[in-house]
């Protein structure tokens, strides 16, 4: 079924516009397929993104999801779409496994719902809450509070003890056995499967990367010196060393790296290496980026677009250096 | 090649050599030019042996 926008309230529209307690409407409804959305994505987000420009809403709602897959993924495609080119807060609803989670929690607020329809009496009210109080542009509370699925920021806040007194209350109470609540939940690790080795490294091209904030005087692309958003990469071919590299990372003592960049990615030692025809290729980029505080998600992304360019070029394997 | 070689384990790494320190992973400013450059080799060679090397598992090439 291809999209179709609808002046006023369908379906569960109805009753959510019955949770805003008066204090918003329901401007209108998109319907779709969520087959034809999948099947003909690039024509129907257009059409659907159109039909909410002209609407102009304060809020968008998408949703909810529960755990169907296709729908999940629907919802968080449009929502990502509406944040990113209109701007305006974006909330859906999902079961924490749905497949769409990943594409929108970063952007979008997304209630936790339960698996099935079944959850929609609590799922509602829950995503009523959150668009009022986004109409009204009350800042929203921790995830915890407000319900929604955390989306992985951090927020500087003022408490009423010092991080230290925290820490030391949190030791006190494991040690103890006794609850406590970390305020720095760690990610979950991906297993890598490993990559075969190189038979011949004599005709191997390698390419260096570091997480260690190397980068050329001035730092021309303003990699961040922490939680960095970006990385950068650098024709260093002609060069037999680093110079005129130093580094930005703002997560260790920068004199040694300073004074021979080489000493956090070993670009010399490498080159000696392939004159020496012990590997056959020093591959003449050289891609870096900051590691102090940057995401895993952040990481990933990184690492798969410059892992994608390097298979590309041909590359057969990389040493990563990092601080 | 990293000098905190569990957070090179629990992002998955599968090739780790351990390293001297933190901001100078791969040199050691208390050492002479000479010794200096013979540690630096010594450390990059044993990571590209390590690429020449199967493994199964995130392994350390100490």
């Amino acid at each position: 079924m291809p999209p179709e926008y609808r002046p006023g309230k369908v379906g569960p529209a109805v009753g959510f516009e019955g949770l805003l307690k008066g204090e918003g409407e329901v401007i209108g409804t998109i319907i779709c397929g969520d087959n034809y959305f999948n099947e003909n994505k690039q024509e129907v987000m257009g059409m659907i993104l159109n039909s909410i420009r002209e609407a102009s809403p304060d809020v968008f709602v998408a949703g909810p999801a529960f755990n169907a897959g296709r729908y999940g993924v629907a919802c968080a495609e449009i929502s990502k779409k509406v944040a990113e080119e209109l701007k305006i807060p974006v909330i859906t609803g999902m079961y924490l496994e749905n497949p769409g989670l990943d594409i929108c929690k970063g952007i979008a607020y997304v209630i936790s719902t339960s698996d099935s329809a079944g959850g929609m009496r609590k799922a509602l009210p829950l995503m009523a809450s959150l668009t009022e109080k986004l109409v009204k542009g009350i800042e929203l509370g921790a995830p915890e509070i407000d319900g929604y699925i955390a989306r992985g920021m951090r927020k500087t806040l003022f408490m009423e003890k010092r991080g230290s007194q925290r820490a030391v209350e949190m030791l006190i109470n494991r040690l103890q056995g006794k609850p406590f609540e970390t305020e720095m939940p760690m990610p979950v690790f991906d297993v890598v499967s490993p990559a075969a080795a190189i038979k011949d490294l004599r005709n191997a091209t390698i390419a260096l990367c570091t997480t260690g904030g190397i980068v050329p005087k001035g730092n021309p692309d303003r990699i961040q010196s922490a939680s960095a958003q970006k990385w950068g990469k650098y024709d260093v071919g002609g060069k037999k060393a680093l110079e005129g590299f130093y580094t930005t990372h703002g997560g260790y003592d920068p004199i040694y790296a300073n004074e021979i960049p080489d000493r956090v990615a070993p670009w010399d030692i490498l080159k000696e290496f392939e004159a020496e025809g012990y590997i056959g290729k020093a591959f003449n980029w050289f891609y870096t980026t900051t590691g102090t505080g940057t995401s895993v998600g952040k990481s990933v992304e990184f690492g798969v677009q410059i892992g994608a360019e390097l298979k590309a070029a041909g590359v057969d394997c990389v040493l990563l250096t990092s601080t | 090649m990293a000098t905190i070689t569990t957070i090179s384990e629990s992002v998955g790494a599968n090739r780790i050599v351990p390293t001297v320190a933190i901001p100078y992973p791969i040199g050691n400013p208390n050492l002479n030019k000479e010794d200096e450059h013979t540690l630096r080799k010594s450390l990059v060679k044993k990571a590209l042996d390590a690429l020449t090397t199967e493994v199964t598992e995130p392994t350390h090439f100490e």
